[in-house]
C-alpha cells in the first residue's frame, strides 16, 4: 500500500502536477496532525474556488479589468505554489503575462488550461489522499498503538 | 511561555557586541520560541506557514488580516520578536503594515509574496523590510529568520552602548559583514525607541489592567498623511511637535503625541535612508557624524562609470578622487586635499530607488544610466556630470537642493520640494501612499556653514552639499559645488556651472538640476555665492513670468540669507514663495500635461556688502560663460538681469 502511495506520488512529480513544495508539505505533517496535507489541500481546494470565482466574474466584464484580473491571479498563483500545484501555477503565470500585455483572448485561452489542469490534479489528489489514509501514516503503520 | 520568551528576548538584548561570544550569550535553545507573528490573507498560505514555524519550534501566532495584525502588535507591545507579512493583502497592503510597524514598533519585519519582480523586492527593502521571501516558502528560508532578530538586538545595544549622537553614529559603526539590508533596516535609535518603549508601555500596561485613563492615539493612515503633510509644509528640520499640532489642527491629540510620532517618524526616516545609503546613494554631506566612510565606495562606483563612459577628463576624475577622499577621511582634512580648481560633490538619493520602482532597474541602472543619459559633447568637465546626472532624473524631476542657505532657506527647500512631490501623483503616482516629500536635514545646515564660514581665508576651501531625502518617488535633488580658492584667475580657469543642460531631452521629460558654485576669495572674507538651479522643460517654454517670480524670490531669499539680519523675514518669504510655487505647479499641470514644466532660472548670489571688486570680477566673468553655453537666450536674460541687479 505504502509503496503504491509512493508511486502514485512519483508520477504526480514526474508529470509535473506537483513540485518540491509538496513534498516539503508532506514533510511537515507529523503526529500531532497527521492530516496536514489534505487539510491543507482541502483549505486549497476551499479558497481557490472563491478566487475562481472572482476571477469568472472579472472574465465576464467588457472591458477586462486587466489589472484586477492580475491582482486575483496573483492571489491564486499564491495560494496554488504554496501547495506546489505546478502546472496550475504555471498557468497562472502564463495568465498574469498576458494580463500585462492585455490579451484578453490569451487569458481566457490560458484561464480554461488552467480550470482543466485544476480539475485534473484536483481529481488526482483526491485519489492520493484516499489512498494514503488507507495506508495510514507510515510511522504509525509500523507501530503498533 | 511568556515568561521563557522574555528571558529570551532579554538576553537576545544584552547580545555582546563582540561576535565570536554571540552565540554563547544566549541559550542553545534560542531560535525555539521566537514568536513570530506571521500575517496572510490567504488562509491556505497562513496555514503552510505557520506549520513551519511551528515545525520550526517557533512560538508562532497567525492573523489573516493587516488590520488586526496591526491592533495584535499594538495590544501586545513587545509581544513578538519579528513579523512575517504578505504584500498583497486586501484590507491592508503590506508595505502599509510595514511602515505602520515601522513607525510604531521597532520589530524586523519579513515580506513574503508570490511576487519576484525585482521593483516589489525592492520595495520592501526601501520600505525597510528586513528580508524579503518569494511564495513558496520554504521552510529552510524560515529556519533563518531568528537572524534577523539577532541583528536587531545587536544594533540596539551598539546604538545603546553609543549614548552620544545615535542616529549617524550608528551608520558609521555598521560592521562590515553586516548584510546592507538588513543591517540599515535595523537601524534605529535604542534611546529613542526605548524611551518610547517605556512611555507606551505605562500606558499599556494601565490600558490593559483597567480603564483606560488616556485614550491613545491611533495613528491612522489619514492622520499620519496629515502629519506627513504638516511636517512636509514645515521642513523636517523645523517641524516641532507644536506648530505640526497647529498645522494638523487635528482635535483630539496633543503635542505630546505628535512629539512621539515625530520622533518615530524621524526614526523611521532615517532608516529608509539609511538604506538609500547602503545602496548608491548619499548622503555625505551629513553633520558631523555623518557616514564619511560610505563616500568612498559611492564616489569611486560613479567614477568608474563616468570614465567608463569615457567623458570625463581624467584630471577632473583625480581630482575628484582627491576631493572624495579627503572628505572621507575627516571632515577638518578637507581643504589640503582640495584641489583649488575642481571640487564637486553631488547625490542624488533616492533617485536610484525611485526609479527602481518604476522602471525594475536596480542600482546598477544608475551606472548604466549615465551613459545613456550622456551627451558627449556636453560633456566636458564636471558640470556636464551634473548634466548628466540631470538627465537621469528627468523621471524623478529632480529638485535643485541648496542646501548650504541659511537655515531658512533650506526650510524653504523642503517647500519647494514637497510642491514638487505634489506634482508627482500625476506624473507618477505616489503608489504606497507615502506622500511625504522630500526632507532636508537639519544638521546638515549647520555642518554646511562650518567649513565654508570658517575656511573663508584659506586659500582653499569646501564647500558643497546638497541633501535630498526623499520618500518613493517623490523627487531628488543635487548639487555640484566647486569650490576655487585664492583667486579670480583660477575660478575663471573653471568655468563652473556651465548650464549647458540638456536642453533636448529625449524623452521631453524635465530635468533639473543645480549647480553650486562657492567661490572663496583668498583674501578676504568676501565670498560669492552663485547658485543656479534650473528647471526646464524642453518642450514647453512658458510661464516665463511666473518663473521669474520664483526666482527672483529664489535671488531674493538667499541673498537675504547672507545677512545676518535677515533670517526672520527669510523664513516669511520663504514661506510666500513655495506655496505660490505650488500654485503654479497645479496650474500648469492641466496645461501641459503631466511634466513640470517649469522653466526657470533661479540665479542667486551671496555677496558681502564688503566685497566690491571681487564681486564685479566675478560677476563679468559669469555672463562670460553663459555666452558659451547652449543656454536659451531666455536663461541668459535671466541671469545676466539678476547679475545686473546684484551688482548694484
Amino acid at each position: 500500500m505504502h509503496r503504491r502511495l509512493a508511486s502514485m506520488r512519483k508520477s504526480l512529480l514526474d508529470q509535473g502536477f506537483l513540485d518540491e513544495q509538496f513534498i516539503q508539505l508532506e514533510e511537515l505533517q507529523d503526529d500531532s496532525n497527521p492530516n496536514f496535507v489534505e487539510e491543507i489541500a482541502a483549505s486549497y481546494y476551499r479558497d481557490s474556488a472563491r478566487q475562481m470565482l472572482n476571477i469568472d466574474q472579472a472574465l465576464d466584464k467588457y472591458p477586462l479589468d486587466f489589472a484586477k484580473l492580475d491582482n486575483l491571479m496573483h492571489q491564486f498563483r499564491g495560494s496554488s505554489s504554496s501547495i506546489g500545484a505546478k502546472k496550475v501555477k504555471n498557468e497562472s503565470t502564463q495568465f498574469q503575462e498576458h494580463c500585462r500585455t492585455g490579451n484578453a483572448e490569451g487569458c481566457r485561452r490560458t484561464y480554461r488550461q488552467l480550470k482543466k489542469e485544476y480539475a485534473t490534479l484536483k481529481k488526482k489528489l483526491e485519489a492520493y489522499f484516499q489512498l494514503a489514509r488507507q495506508a495510514g501514516p507510515l510511522e504509525t503503520a509500523s507501530r503498533p498503538k | 511561555m511568556h515568561l521563557g520568551t522574555c528571558q529570551l528576548t532579554k538576553s537576545g538584548s544584552a547580545m555582546p557586541t563582540s561576535s565570536g561570544s554571540a552565540g554563547d550569550a544566549v541559550s542553545d535553545q534560542f531560535p525555539v520560541g521566537l514568536r513570530v507573528l506571521v500575517v496572510d490573507d490567504d488562509p491556505t498560505c497562513l496555514m503552510i506557514l505557520y506549520k513551519m514555524l511551528l515545525s520550526c519550534r517557533y512560538n508562532a501566532t497567525k492573523c489573516n488580516r493587516a488590520d488586526i495584525a496591526l491592533s495584535l502588535l499594538r495590544e501586545k507591545k513587545g509581544g513578538f520578536d519579528i513579523v512575517i507579512s504578505d504584500v498583497h493583502m486586501p484590507d491592508m497592503d503590506g508595505f502599509k503594515l510595514l511602515e505602520h510597524i515601522g513607525l510604531e514598533m521597532d520589530l524586523p519585519v519579513i515580506m513574503m509574496s508570490a511576487d519576484d519582480s525585482k521593483n516589489v523586492v525592492m520595495k520592501g527593502v526601501t520600505h525597510g523590510a528586513c528580508d524579503y521571501l518569494i511564495k513558496p516558502v520554504r521552510i529552510e528560508a524560515l529556519k533563518n529568520i531568528w537572524q534577523h532578530v539577532v541583528r536587531k538586538k545587536k544594533h540596539e545595544y551598539k546604538d545603546f552602548e553609543q549614548s552620544g549622537s545615535v542616529e549617524d553614529g550608528d551608520r558609521q559603526q555598521k560592521t562590515p559583514d553586516d548584510v546592507d539590508y538588513s543591517s540599515s533596516a535595523n537601524e534605529g535609535s535604542w534611546r529613542s525607541s526605548k524611551r518610547r518603549k517605556d512611555e507606551e508601555d505605562d500606558t499599556e500596561d494601565r490600558d490593559d489592567t483597567s480603564s483606560q485613563k488616556k485614550p491613545r492615539v491611533v495613528w491612522s493612515v489619514d492622520l499620519h498623511k496629515q502629519f506627513v503633510a504638516a511636517v512636509n509644509q514645515l521642513g523636517i528640520d523645523k517641524a516641532f511637535p507644536k506648530k505640526i499640532l497647529e498645522l494638523m489642527n487635528v482635535p483630539g491629540i496633543t503635542r505630546e503625541n505628535v512629539a512621539s510620532h515625530l520622533q518615530k517618524y524621524r526614526i523611521y526616516l532615517r532608516r529608509l535612508s539609511g538604506q538609500h545609503q547602503s545602496g548608491l546613494s548619499n548622503s555625505f554631506m551629513g553633520s558631523q557624524e555623518a557616514p564619511f566612510g560610505s563616500m568612498p565606495s559611492f564616489s569611486s562606483l560613479e567614477l568608474q562609470a563616468l570614465a567608463a563612459s569615457g567623458q570625463i577628463p581624467a584630471q577632473s576624475l583625480a581630482t575628484i578622487q582627491a576631493a572624495s577622499h579627503g572628505r572621507s577621511a575627516t571632515k577638518s582634512a578637507i581643504s589640503p586635499l582640495v584641489d583649488q580648481r575642481n571640487l564637486f560633490s553631488f547625490e542624488s538619493p533616492k533617485l536610484h530607488f525611485g526609479e527602481g520602482q518604476r522602471n525594475n532597474s536596480t542600482q546598477m541602472n544608475f551606472l548604466h544610466g549615465i551613459p545613456t543619459n550622456m551627451e558627449p559633447k556636453q560633456l566636458v568637465s564636471l558640470h556636464q556630470t551634473a548634466n548628466s546626472l540631470g538627465g537621469m532624473m528627468q523621471g524623478t524631476q529632480s529638485n535643485p537642493l541648496m542646501v548650504q542657505m541659511a537655515q531658512p532657506y533650506s526650510r524653504a527647500q523642503n517647500e519647494s520640494i514637497s510642491n514638487y512631490a505634489s506634482r508627482f501623483p500625476s506624473s507618477i503616482g505616489l503608489s504606497n501612499g507615502i506622500a511625504s516629500g522630500v526632507i532636508g536635514r537639519s544638521a546638515l545646515v549647520d555642518n554646511v556653514k562650518g567649513p565654508v564660514y570658517n575656511q573663508v581665508s584659506q586659500p582653499s576651501s569646501i564647500a558643497d552639499f546638497s541633501v535630498s531625502r526623499s520618500e518613493d518617488l517623490s523627487g531628488t535633488g543635487f548639487s555640484i559645488g566647486g569650490s576655487l580658492g585664492s583667486s579670480l584667475i583660477s575660478s575663471k580657469g573653471v568655468l563652473q556651472g556651465e548650464p549647458s543642460m540638456e536642453v533636448k531631452e529625449s524623452r521631453g521629460e524635465g530635468a533639473s538640476y543645480d549647480i553650486f558654485n562657492d567661490l572663496h576669495q583668498q583674501k578676504s572674507q568676501d565670498w560669492s555665492l552663485r547658485n543656479v538651479g534650473l528647471t526646464y522643460d524642453t518642450s514647453q517654454h512658458m510661464n516665463m513670468q511666473e518663473n521669474t517670480d520664483a526666482s527672483s524670490y529664489l535671488v531674493q531669499q538667499s541673498f537675504m540669507a547672507n545677512q545676518d539680519t535677515a533670517h526672520s523675514r527669510n523664513s516669511s518669504t520663504g514661506k510666500e514663495v513655495f506655496p505660490g510655487g505650488d500654485e503654479r505647479a497645479q496650474r500648469n499641470e492641466p496645461i501641459i500635461g503631466q511634466q513640470p514644466n517649469a522653466h526657470h532660472t533661479d540665479n542667486s548670489f551671496r555677496v558681502k556688502a564688503e566685497s566690491f571688486p571681487e564681486t564685479s570680477n566675478q560677476n563679468t566673468l559669469l555672463p562670460g560663460h553663459y555666452d558659451q553655453d547652449d543656454l536659451m537666450s531666455a536663461l541668459f536674460k535671466q541671469v545676466s538681469y539678476f547679475l545686473a541687479i546684484f551688482v548694484i
